[in-house]
């Protein structure tokens, strides 16, 4: 594999709430590549959100270290952007404002440029003037990958950001992000606890077990985009993933 | 009439007159049948109230009035505003202050009238700084609430772009707290419209508080006491009014109930 973008080494974290000591992650390591798409799939409370967050710096391990471009991550950095669920908007501002939230130190020219272009980019036209609540969750969740990519950051960090969407909208979304995703060649590392959304969106993903969280497997997946979703490989690799997860979670 | 139809636009007017029209016409049966020589029917109050616009003296009162509430409120901001955003901001801090301030927020502005005569003495002063007592609280209590309960999802997108820590209370932290803090100032203004009213019963004699009691002090004249009454709830109203359309204000309105 060509040199690590994110360099994940031997992670481990545990929690201390109310004198109890929880371990939530155990002896993670991962080495993701610039321009990879990555999925880190678990059942809900395995401890992947907590790998994210450790992975954007809002959450330090207890033991390990996280290395991105061979630099140890000490915090969150405008280089590369955590995405929530829609809920992370700033509802006080437009469209146009919340994707110029983090273009303040541009010139207004090109700030005005850049805005126009994600706004473009994730199909907000006509909408630049309007506040968060008069948007559905789908756009919302548009806006907040536009206010993320304006920045220009090299690594987007997605957690469950479908999740709360319905499912038909949740597919176009998922075809959005790869059409970004490809055009922009960023890498991403992609939280989810929904098979066939990792399935179809990685190029690897990383099954991980309850809590406390292992990398229990992970799964290179060999289908050129655009994926057919009912391909006998699609179907193999998403079954043996099933197993997978059936196997360290014993459903 | 089905209270989840959208009520018709007469009605909406209708309604609410035919209520006040109902009141009017109690008030005035009430006074003609118990023949009372004290208090007066809502005919003698409209006269009362012609004389106090002729006289010239109602309007001095009503911005004599507003003026202490201008100047104790916008103190009470100034400094309100200020305070209980870095109380919110530091827990530790806030965690010191707040028992005093649990025990000085119920104690009513009427009960500092005593001190603040020892304070400013009788006069203008101690009007304007039990009306900037009144207001203070609620001030601070709002802004410490709309502050501590900022998701943290926003200020953790904050961090994420690089903010620095005035930035992020300028750019994430006052904004999202904005919604909370203006409905504070709105209750704010409403107890300092109160206070004053009480203020000038005691410390001046000038205002709508002071015609209330000078009226009625100087000749017993009932007429105008309940005038003056009517004219500090007209105020209040259109004052109220006032800051609920701030709330519509759209960079806020996302924090009030009815708009999600």
């Amino acid at each position: 594999m060509e040199k690590a973008k994110l360099q994940a080494s031997h992670i481990h974290t545990v929690f201390n709430r109310d004198g109890k000591t929880t371990p939530v992650l155990d002896d993670i390591s991962l080495a993701v590549a610039d321009g990879e798409f990555v999925c880190l799939l678990g059942p809900s409370g395995c401890g992947k959100s907590t790998l994210l967050s450790t992975m954007a710096g809002f959450l330090s391990p207890t033991s390990g270290e996280i290395k991105i471009d061979d630099q140890v991550v000490r915090g969150p950095d405008p280089r590369r952007i955590f995405v929530f669920q829609e809920r992370g908007v700033f509802p006080w501002l437009t469209v146009e404002g919340n994707i110029a939230f983090g273009l303040s130190h541009l010139t207004t020219v090109e700030r005005r440029r850049r805005v126009a272009h994600y706004i473009r980019m994730v199909g907000l036209e006509g909408f630049e003037k309007a506040y968060p609540p008069a948007l559905s969750g789908g756009m919302k969740q548009r806006l907040e990958v536009a206010r993320a990519l304006a920045v220009n950051p090299d690594m987007l960090f997605l957690d469950e950001p479908f999740g709360a969407l319905d499912s038909i909208t949740r597919l176009v979304m998922r075809g959005e992000l790869l059409r970004i995703w490809q055009a922009e060649r960023k890498t991403i590392i992609f939280v989810t606890h929904d098979i066939d959304e990792a399935v179809q969106l990685a190029d690897r993903v990383v099954v991980m077990s309850a809590r406390p969280a292992t990398i229990q497997q992970i799964v290179k997946i060999d289908i050129p985009h655009p994926r057919d979703i009912s391909s006998a490989r699609y179907l193999e690799l998403r079954d043996g993933i099933f197993q997978q997860i059936g196997l360290a979670h014993r459903i | 009439m089905n209270s989840l139809a959208e009520p018709r636009k007469w009605e909406r007017f209708f309604w609410p007159m035919l209520a006040g029209a109902l009141f009017l016409a109690l008030w005035h049966y009430s006074v003609a049948w118990t023949a009372t020589k004290v208090f007066p029917s809502p005919d003698d109050v409209g006269k009362g109230f012609l004389e106090l616009i002729h006289k010239h003296v109602l309007w001095g009162d009503i911005i004599d009035s507003l003026r202490r509430v201008a100047i104790g409120f916008g103190a009470a901001i100034a400094i309100g505003v200020p305070l209980g955003l870095t109380l919110g901001w530091y827990p530790a801090a806030n965690h010191v202050v707040n028992p005093l301030l649990e025990i000085l927020r119920p104690i009513s502005p009427i009960a500092w009238i005593p001190v603040a005569i020892i304070l400013f003495g009788v006069g203008e002063r101690a009007a304007t700084f039990l009306i900037f007592l009144g207001a203070l609280f609620p001030i601070v209590v709002a802004c410490v609430d709309g502050v501590s309960n900022v998701p943290s999802v926003f200020r953790l997108a904050g961090r994420n772009f690089g903010l620095s820590p005035v930035q992020m209370l300028t750019r994430v932290v006052f904004p999202a707290a904005l919604p909370k803090i203006i409905v504070g100032l709105r209750l704010a203004l409403g107890i300092a419209w109160l206070v004053v009213v009480a203020a000038e019963m005691i410390a001046v004699d000038s205002g709508l508080g002071y015609l209330v009691i000078d009226s009625r002090n100087s000749g017993k004249r009932y007429d105008l006491v309940v005038g003056a009454m009517l004219i500090i709830g007209l105020i209040g109203l259109v004052l109220d009014s006032g800051f609920r359309r701030m709330e519509k204000v759209k960079s806020v309105r996302w924090g009030f109930r009815d708009e999600s």
